[in-house]
């Protein structure tokens, strides 16, 4: 029992990557890693929003029919968005959040993280693992959006979370770092770097 | 005319997929050939045509703040804008369903090439990430709202069919082991963002 909660902590992290490996959630995952602050705020929210459906749907589990199950798991997904929403309004006098970044926010709602957690996991185990599923689903996408954010940041305004690093030393701005494209781009990288290590991942 | 521009701007330089990434999950999972990405593609424009229109109503007339005001001065201070996430995905949802239901009884050919992938339309960020960027730019009736919707249909459709396209080619190159399937595509995605990018900043 204790190695297989080991295993649904530890597995999402690297092995079975949500984004990298099961190439879920990408749409936001893009779209918020301009600059690491947005990725932090948009990882944190991302985590604890596939912990605490995964932990409803999960306690639900026994009472809903399987025919309307998934507009009940976007019901409750879309409930613990609007909290994390009005969570995060509610901080907006300290720290200002872009108006982007709110619109991501929304989109947790259709995240495939999400659903996918929900359905392949929470809906089938008891709810203390599939919160730490979820949880743990949440903090793999984080890493993977906090490494491209942060090469993002550093090559392409020479900032980490604001603070200037590369500028300071007389770094010129590579702009092409900022534009979409180039998050793509480092992904692909991010996944070339890991299959070439893990190589059971590689596709025939 | 300024129809038109919106139009023109909502394909090319607004592109759905270039520039925000949404619907990149049904986007990279579907685009392995052709003919089922130039189903997916036309579903998703008809399923936006009518989402968005009808979210634009119902932001106009029940969410944004005062926009209860024609049931009666009392109403006019009520602001239900925390809502909009989960009646715009009921909405979505719903119409799903519907539009489900009419083309299985009219026309069943285009019902059995689409299989599974219309149902999960309602789960597709394009669609609600359309309604959320209507919520946010505040078109100034339901005719704009209904060009930008039949615009970033058709962006997204373009962008769908010419990945799978280069797709189809692609799988007979010669690609380095770790970046097979999903690497390649990332990448692919990222160089077509870029050539995308010459429509940036053309004002119309």
């Amino acid at each position: 029992m204790n190695s297989k909660l080991k295993e649904t902590i530890l597995n999402p992290i690297l092995k079975g990557n949500p984004i990298t490996v099961l190439v879920l959630g990408i749409c936001s995952s893009l779209a918020v890693t301009v600059e690491m602050k947005g990725a932090l705020v948009m990882a944190l929210s991302v985590t604890i929003v596939t912990g605490l459906s995964s932990l409803i749907c999960s306690l639900l589990r026994k009472t809903i029919p399987n025919r309307v199950r998934i507009i009940i798991q976007l019901v409750v997904v879309a409930l613990m968005v609007i909290l994390v929403d009005q969570l995060l309004k509610s901080f907006e006098g300290t720290y200002p959040i872009d108006k982007q970044l709110s619109v991501y926010i929304g989109l947790i709602i259709t995240n495939c993280i999400v659903m996918g957690r929900i359905e392949a996991f929470a809906l089938g185990n008891k709810p203390i693992p599939s919160l730490l599923d979820g949880l743990a689903n949440g903090v793999g996408y984080g890493l993977i959006l906090l490494v491209v954010a942060f090469v993002r940041e550093l090559f392409g305004s020479g900032t980490l979370f604001g603070l200037p690093v590369l500028s300071a030393l007389g770094y010129v701005n590579n702009g092409l770092v900022i534009l979409p494209p180039m998050a793509l781009i480092i992904l692909g990288c991010i996944i070339w770097i890991q299959r070439s290590i893990q190589k059971d991942l590689q596709e025939k | 005319m300024e129809y038109i521009s919106l139009f023109v701007k909502s394909i090319f330089v607004d592109n759905m997929i270039f520039a925000y990434f949404l619907g990149m999950c049904s986007y990279l999972a579907v685009s392995k050939n052709v003919k089922t990405a130039n189903g997916l593609g036309i579903a998703v424009i008809a399923v936006l045509m009518i989402t968005i229109p009808v979210n634009y109503l119902l932001n106009k007339f029940v969410l944004q703040p005062g926009a209860l005001s024609w049931l009666g001065e009392s109403f006019a201070s009520v602001d239900l804008s925390f809502l909009s996430f989960i009646l715009f995905i009921a909405v979505i949802a719903a119409i799903v369903q519907v539009v489900e239901m009419v083309v299985e009884k009219f026309l069943p050919s285009l019902y059995s090439s689409l299989g599974i992938y219309l149902p999960l339309i309602a789960v597709n960020c394009a669609i609600l990430g359309g309604a959320l960027f209507m919520q946010q730019r505040e078109f100034g009736s339901v005719g704009e709202s209904a060009v930008y919707a039949l615009g970033s249909g058709i962006g997204w459709y373009l962008a769908i069919v010419a990945l799978a396209a280069i797709r189809e080619k692609l799988s007979y190159s010669n690609v380095p082991a770790g970046l097979k399937g999903i690497g390649i595509t990332f990448i692919t995605v990222g160089l077509m963002g870029i050539a995308f990018m010459a429509f940036m900043g053309i004002s119309l």
